[in-house]
C-alpha cells in the first residue's frame, strides 16, 4: 500500500505525513508514506485545497488534516474496497 | 463523561464575557491600585495600553476565529468553484471576492486553486477576484479593526477590499491576461476528484471552530503581542501628532509611499493592525494608514513567489500592479473625504 502525502511543505502537511506514520505503525500493516511536494504532480490530482491524503492513488481527504484515527479509519476503508 | 462540543462551547462562551465585561475594571485595579502607578505619565500610559489591549484583543480573536471557523465549516473551495462556474463576469467577480471571505482558505493552497479554477472554466479575472479578497479580507483583520478603532472603520475596510477585488478582477479580465498564464496550467488534467465526505454535525462543526482556534491562535499570538507592544510604545512615547507631517492628509506622496513600502512587507494582520492604531492615534491619516494596512496584508511578496509558479512575470506585475492602484486610490479617497 502507498500513501501520499501532498503538499509543498507547509506547517500541516508536516503534521499530516507524521500522523499517516502513526496510523500505519499503529495498524501494524506494510505501507509507504511518500512526500509529494512537486506542485504540477499535487495539481494533478484536482484537489484543490493543501494538504492532501492519497491512498493508492485515491484522494481521501484534502485541506484539513485528519486525526490518526480518520486516517485509520480512510486507510481501512481503502483495503475494504480493494479486497471486494 | 465527554462534554459535547456544543455545550462546552456555550459554558466557554459564558466565561468569555465574564472575562471580557471585568477587563478594563481589573486592568485599571491592576495598573493604578496595585502598581500604585501615577496616571497620565508614558509609562503608565504604555502599560496600561498593552495590559488592556492585549488581553482583550486576544478574547475577541478566539471567539471571533471560532464563530467564521463553524461558518467556514458550510463553505470549502470545491462548493465555490460550482457556485462560480458559468457565471456571467462583473456578477462572478462579485460572488468570488465575497466567498473570498468565508470560504476557508490559505496563500499555501493559492496554486492548487488557480489551477482547479482555471481548469473549471472559471474567468482569469474571476479567479483573481477570489485571490485578491481571500487574503485582504479575513477573520483576523476584522477582529483587530473592530477592537481596536470601532465598527465605521471595520466596515470602510471590508467594503472598499471587497470593491478593490471586484474591480481589479475585472480590470485584469479586460486586459485578456491568457497567455501570461504559465502554460503547463492549460495542458495538466487532473483526476475527477471523488471524495465521499459524511456531512458533519454540529458538534462536528463547533469542534471545527475549536480546532481553528488552536490552529489560528497558536499561529498568531505572538505577532499580537508584539504588535500591541510597539503598538504600546508609540502610544506612550511618541509625541502626538507626530505622524501629523509623515503620514498626514497634506503629505500627497504619503500614500504611495506606504504601499510601496507594504508590498514587501509581510506580517499577518494580527501584527500590523495595532501598530497601524498607534500610527493614527499620533496623527497620521486614515486614508494612508488604510493604503499602508492594505498593502502589508493584501499583496505579499510569499504569495507572489507562490503564484510565479502559475504566472508569467508580466502577469505578476500586473496583478501586483492593479491591486496596488486600488489601494491607492482607496487611500486617496478616504484622505479627501474624512
Amino acid at each position: 500500500m502507498t500513501i501520499k502525502v501532498l503538499g509543498p511543505g507547509c506547517m500541516n502537511c508536516k503534521t499530516l505525513e507524521k500522523r499517516a506514520q502513526e496510523a500505519i505503525a499503529s495498524l501494524g500493516i506494510h505501507a509507504t508514506v511518500e512526500k509529494v511536494e512537486d506542485i504540477m504532480q499535487i495539481a494533478a490530482y484536482g484537489i484543490l485545497r493543501t494538504p492532501g491524503l492519497v491512498i493508492d492513488e485515491k484522494v481521501v481527504s484534502s485541506g484539513r488534516v485528519p486525526t490518526v484515527e480518520a486516517i485509520k479509519e480512510l486507510i481501512l476503508g481503502q483495503t475494504v474496497r480493494a479486497t471486494s | 463523561m465527554k462534554l459535547k462540543p456544543l455545550w462546552l462551547a456555550a459554558l466557554l462562551l459564558a466565561v468569555w464575557l465574564i472575562v471580557y465585561v471585568f477587563l478594563l475594571p481589573a486592568v485599571d485595579g491592576l495598573v493604578y491600585g496595585f502598581l500604585k502607578l501615577e496616571p497620565g505619565t508614558r509609562l503608565t500610559s504604555a502599560l496600561h495600553f498593552f495590559l488592556y489591549e492585549a488581553p482583550k484583543v486576544l478574547l475577541l480573536l478566539t471567539i471571533v476565529v471560532c464563530g467564521v471557523g463553524i461558518v467556514r465549516s458550510y463553505f470549502s473551495p470545491e462548493k465555490t468553484r460550482k457556485i462560480l462556474e458559468n457565471k456571467p463576469l462583473l456578477l462572478g467577480n462579485v460572488l468570488a471576492s465575497t466567498l473570498g471571505i468565508v470560504t476557508p482558505f490559505c496563500s499555501c493552497s493559492a496554486v492548487p486553486l488557480f489551477i482547479g479554477f482555471v481548469e473549471a472554466g472559471i474567468p482569469l479575472g474571476v479567479t483573481f477576484s477570489f485571490l485578491i479578497a481571500a487574503p485582504m479580507i479575513n477573520e483576523i483583520a476584522i477582529v483587530l479593526l473592530f477592537g481596536l478603532f470601532g465598527w465605521k472603520v471595520t466596515l470602510l475596510y471590508v467594503s472598499t477590499g471587497l470593491s478593490i477585488a471586484i474591480l481589479a478582477g475585472y480590470v485584469i479580465n479586460k486586459l485578456k491576461v491568457e497567455r501570461y498564464v504559465e502554460d503547463w496550467v492549460y495542458t495538466i488534467r487532473s483526476q475527477p476528484l471523488d471524495m465521499q465526505e459524511g456531512q458533519p454535525s454540529l458538534n462536528d462543526r463547533v469542534e471545527f471552530g475549536f480546532t481553528q482556534v488552536r490552529e489560528i491562535v497558536s499561529k498568531v499570538w505572538l505577532y499580537v503581542l508584539v504588535g500591541i507592544a510597539v503598538g504600546a510604545g508609540i502610544h506612550g512615547y511618541v509625541p502626538e501628532n507626530f505622524m501629523a507631517d509623515l503620514m498626514g492628509k497634506s503629505a500627497w506622496w504619503a500614500v504611495p509611499v506606504s504601499v510601496l513600502i507594504g508590498i514587501p512587507l509581510y506580517s499577518n494582520a494580527a501584527g500590523i493592525i495595532p501598530i497601524v492604531h498607534a500610527l493614527l492615534e499620533k496623527g497620521a491619516s486614515l486614508g494612508t494608514t488604510l493604503a499602508f494596512m492594505m498593502s502589508v496584508i493584501g499583496l505579499s511578496l510569499p504569495e507572489t513567489i507562490i503564484l510565479r509558479k502559475v504566472l508569467k512575470l508580466p502577469l505578476i506585475f500586473i496583478f501586483v500592479g492593479v491591486v496596488a492602484t486600488g489601494i491607492l486610490l482607496v487611500g486617496y479617497l478616504f484622505n479627501a473625504i474624512m
